[in-house]
């Protein structure tokens, strides 16, 4: 194959054009991330201005409490979220891609809706929703809950859970099924052929989808931002205020630790699927 | 089986809609956390006169939750409270008092002291948002100002504190301003002036204020409410949105120090503030406008559905007392309107506040316009494009 | 003797064959039951917090607004709909369209050369080079937004490099091209990865036999690379469009509030201006209107998301 692939490699200009645009955009990509590195050491409170480099914002960052407080928010929601999310996604991609039944149709296009809905149109859905059913758990019981971590939750999962299907389903779509109809051969039930063989095979599609889900909670700021509350601020929301509040490199400083973070999560992610293969 | 799916899910929709309270008057059933106190003050002042939540002086009843605009509260006065009173406070921040209408108008938002301008508490006692406060919680209020004690918005108090006082104006650099340019409006409004400054003005995110300017300049009142002259202004806002390097009520000083603007519309104390921080305070200058501009006081208030009315009304005590009020004051640069307070508070927020007798004499308050309140906001969400 | 045993065994054979269409209708009952089983929590979730809410946003557009902004749910309206048509809506509506095709365009014309660069790459350096892509992609796209806002304020690295290149001072940021340059490289990677899919599964003896018939590499990839990959480029357009289109961070954070894009208009209708009902109907259009993308997407494209 990759000799055919040599024919193909353009020659002459076209090479050296398609090089300099490869090269462009990691320096397009990188650029500002590795300044926004190394201005989070700026002594100056002016972002831009360079004023010498110093530890300060790293050292106010971990005495900060709502910054501490925000990050804390935001592994407790990420980890909530997609512990459930992944369980009922895959539970969905199975029914899915494995079973036919009533509604299937129906149930098939719900699934994708959350992944094409723009997230201001959900972030407005969940808000309404919560602000309707807070009051109609008022007017029946008497006692009510304010929008906080739980409605954060409760958010996230909702779009999550499509996430992790879609990715599942493509696991479970590209196996062989003969492989199932073997273990349901030798296996005495569908339970133990399940667990054995199609459940071990699809692992690192469960994995993928975790991990998606993982990042995408993470990362979610307009939702957030519209069902949470006081003291329920997750990190990126936080940052958010902080950019249209007041721009010093404390900022820089907290995204330099969340960007240190993502990359040891994509380590770890390339690891575990090393490991798998 | 598909049409049927439909039909279910339309008439679960309308129930769901339909129920939890949602009567066709003034949603006063929405808000979660209104009972203990019939808080629907309604249209018709039909409403029973609401009780206050039977808070003594010093009385404490959890942590609390400060809803307040952004650099206004001195950390170390929180810090204070919490260990006098052993109560923590929160603070979250809002840019403007129309987005802090609009975040606790739903109820039970969670917060549990707002600081909600002179109009706004009007507005907000209209929605039955307010605690009604107790005499008994807040002795300190003697300490205000006669000037401030009757206000119109809230002639008795009942439900607001005023503590910090300022005005709207235009903050420069003098550096980059030609040497004598015209202290008016005309900065931002008039193309002739202000086109040299073009990509370099920030204006506040806020309706009343900056269609307030704009109504200003052209020598309406602040609270005009025709729609020609609301049109006019929104004509000029939208005119002048091209040489507006952003609508901001947060970051002005910044753009303004950090040399992304020369001119940023603010308030007279933040402004100071960021230019004392500075070691160039000469470069600096806050004024306000010739043709006139706004003066407004900035009032603590307790959320009808808070959870911790007294803890709350023991914290607006605490700041309306003689040292905390002073020490807030040297701290944003605001005037206090707490008459104990004013003889600790340094000469320096008292000088900066000054205003020329002339300009002073058009200064306005901003007014709750009742129906025509919403006026303000859509004509300026056109202008702002 | 053969003749009288053929009916009893075509009776057998009819008896087993009902017999066997009996059980394998049961089995299929029983697998249907096995799967709406499987499908029930999920469903159930995705109707609880999705569906109805849904439905509750699209009762709420034909709901009332009070005069101090709070919603009546009663006088029932189309006002909220009528209110789309109005020139001020439909003009922010088509910036975030030429904006959001124009950030797709921009990602396909510089990502189409750089995926097809790695897909002819080395098994090893192609995975070496997907991983770069992937970590600033992995990190949060708060922070990577926020990154240019950082760039691109005067006196800013950006302006510094054009001042030392004598191109004079920049002041990028709080334009429309800010928010472009905001949208290309938040979504760059979703037009990237695809695209790379797509070119990485064509058959390149095709192309080796194009190579024989035309004359020039660029009317081998004209012609036959080109359209193989357009599911890739149909689906990364779609998936950068999409986002862009309804985007809220990107122009908060580097439009300054001056390029209003419909993201930000939505939410303002929440937080400022106090209009439910409207700002109900925005989102459920906004939402219809990428639908009918995805759905052109679907037809056009193939069903691999």
């Amino acid at each position: 194959m990759s000799a055919t692939r040599d024919v193909v490699r353009p020659t002459g200009n076209a090479r050296r054009a398609l090089s300099a645009n490869a090269w462009l955009v990691f320096a397009f990509f990188y650029a500002p991330i590795i300044l926004l590195v190394i201005f989070s050491f700026n002594d100056n409170r002016f972002v831009g201005v360079w004023g010498g480099g110093s530890l300060r914002w790293y050292r106010e960052m971990f005495a900060n409490r709502p910054v501490l407080n925000s990050l804390q928010n935001s592994l407790i929601v990420a980890f909530a979220s997609t512990i459930v999310s992944t369980v009922l996604g895959t539970f969905t991609a199975l029914a899915l891609e494995r079973f036919r039944f009533r509604g299937r149709g129906a149930f098939d296009g719900l699934v994708y809706l959350p992944v094409i809905i723009p997230d201001v149109t959900m972030a407005v859905m969940m808000l309404l929703f919560f602000a309707r059913a807070s009051s109609l758990l008022y007017g029946t019981m008497g006692a009510t809950f304010g929008l906080g971590i739980g409605t954060i939750t409760l958010s996230h999962i909702a779009f999550n859970i499509s996430f992790v299907a879609i990715v599942v389903r493509a696991r479970l779509a590209g196996m062989d099924p003969s492989l199932e109809e073997a273990a349901a051969d030798l296996y005495a039930g569908r339970w133990e052929a399940f667990r054995r063989v199609t459940l071990p095979l699809i692992m690192p599609g469960i994995l993928g989808g975790a991990l998606l889900a993982l990042t995408l909670s993470l990362d979610e700021v307009v939702i957030t931002s519209f069902v949470s509350g006081p003291g329920s601020t997750t990190l990126p929301v936080y940052v958010f205020g902080l950019v249209r509040r007041g721009v010093t490199p404390l900022i820089n400083a907290v995204s330099t630790v969340m960007l240190m973070a993502s990359m040891l999560l994509v380590l770890f992610s390339l690891l575990v699927q090393r490991r798998s293969q | 089986m598909r049409t049927r799916l439909l039909a279910i899910l339309a008439l679960l929709a309308l129930l769901v809609a339909a129920c939890g309270g949602a009567s066709p008057i003034e949603g006063d059933a929405e808000a979660p956390g209104n009972g203990g106190e019939d808080a629907a003050a309604g249209d018709d002042g039909e409403a029973t006169e609401p009780a206050g939540a039977g808070c003594e002086e010093g009385e404490t009843d959890g942590d609390i939750v400060l809803y307040n605009w952004t650099e206004y509260m001195d950390p170390e006065l929180l810090e204070k409270f919490e260990e006098e009173y052993g109560v923590s406070v929160t603070e979250d921040f809002y840019p403007s008092n129309e987005e802090l209408l609009a975040r606790v108008q739903g109820g039970a938002s969670g917060y549990d002291v707002i600081v909600p301008s002179d109009y706004m508490v009007s507005i907000m006692i209209e929605e039955g948002l307010l605690l009604r406060l107790d005499e008994a919680a807040v002795p300190n209020r003697e300490n205000i100002s006669e000037d401030f004690a009757s206000p119109p918005y809230d002639p008795d108090l009942a439900y607001s504190m005023p503590f910090q006082y300022g005005t709207t104006g235009l903050g420069v650099n003098l550096d980059e301003m030609p040497d004598d340019f015209p202290r008016s409006w005309a900065l931002v409004f008039d193309p002739e002036v202000a086109d040299q400054f073009s990509g370099r003005i920030s204006l506040l995110d806020d309706p009343r204020e900056t269609m307030g300017a704009a109504l200003k300049y052209l020598g309406y009142g602040l609270n005009e409410t025709s729609d020609e002259a609301l049109q006019e202004a929104a004509d000029l806002v939208s005119e002048a949105r091209n040489r507006v390097a952003a609508f901001t009520s947060d970051q002005y000083t910044d753009f303004l120090v950090g040399g992304e603007t020369i001119i940023g519309h603010g308030f007279s104390g933040t402004f100071q503030f960021a230019f004392v921080e500075t070691d160039n305070f000469e470069s600096w200058e806050y004024f306000v406008p010739e043709e006139g501009g706004t003066i407004w006081t900035d009032n603590m208030a307790v959320l009808a559905d808070s959870e911790h009315p007294c803890s709350s009304q023991t914290f607006i005590n605490f700041i309306l007392d003689a040292d905390n009020g002073a020490q807030l004051s040297n701290w944003t640069y605001y005037e206090s309107p707490n008459a104990a307070a004013q003889d600790q508070i340094d000469d320096e927020v008292t000088e900066l506040a000054d205003i020329p007798d002339d300009v002073a004499e058009r200064l306005e308050f901003i007014e709750d316009t009742g129906d025509d309140e919403i006026k303000f906001t859509d004509y300026f969400n056109r202008a702002k494009g | 003797m053969a003749q009288t045993t053929l009916p009893p065994r075509k009776a057998d054979q009819l008896e087993g064959q009902a017999a066997t269409a009996e059980l394998e209708k049961s089995a299929e009952r029983a697998a249907s039951r096995r799967g709406m089983f499987m499908a029930a929590p999920g469903f159930v979730y995705l109707f609880l917090f999705f569906a109805l809410p849904l439905l509750i946003v699209f009762v709420y557009s034909f709901a009332n607004r009070s005069p101090t902004g709070r919603t009546i749910l009663a006088n029932w309206n189309l006002d909220s709909y009528q209110r789309l048509l109005d020139p001020f809506v439909v003009q922010i509506a088509w910036r975030s369209f030429v904006l959001a095709a124009g950030a797709t365009a921009i990602c396909l014309l510089v990502g189409y050369p750089f995926a097809y660069f790695i897909a002819t790459r080395s098994p090893k350096v192609r995975a070496a080079l997907l991983v770069l892509v992937m970590i600033p992609f992995w990190s949060n796209f708060l922070v990577r937004t926020y990154a240019w806002r950082m760039l691109l304020g005067s006196g800013g690295p950006v302006s510094q490099v054009t001042e030392f290149l004598g191109l004079g001072e920049t002041r990028l940021l709080f334009t429309t091209t800010a928010v472009m340059i905001g949208l290309v490289y938040g979504y760059l990677p979703f037009m990237i990865l695809p695209l790379y899919a797509s070119i990485e599964r064509v058959d390149f003896s095709l192309v080796e036999a194009s190579r024989d018939l035309y004359a020039s590499g660029w009317q081998a990839f004209r012609r036959v690379t080109w359209p193989l990959t357009r599911p890739g480029v149909v689906a990364g357009s779609i998936l950068v469009f999409i986002p862009s289109f309804g985007a809220y961070v990107t122009p908060e954070i580097l439009g300054g509030s001056r390029t209003t894009m419909l993201g930000s208009y939505i939410v303002r209708q929440f937080l400022q201006a106090r209009d439910w009902p409207f700002g109900s109907s925005l989102s459920f259009v906004i939402m219809l209107a990428m639908l009918g993308a995805a759905f052109v997407y679907f037809r056009v494209g193939g069903k691999t998301l």
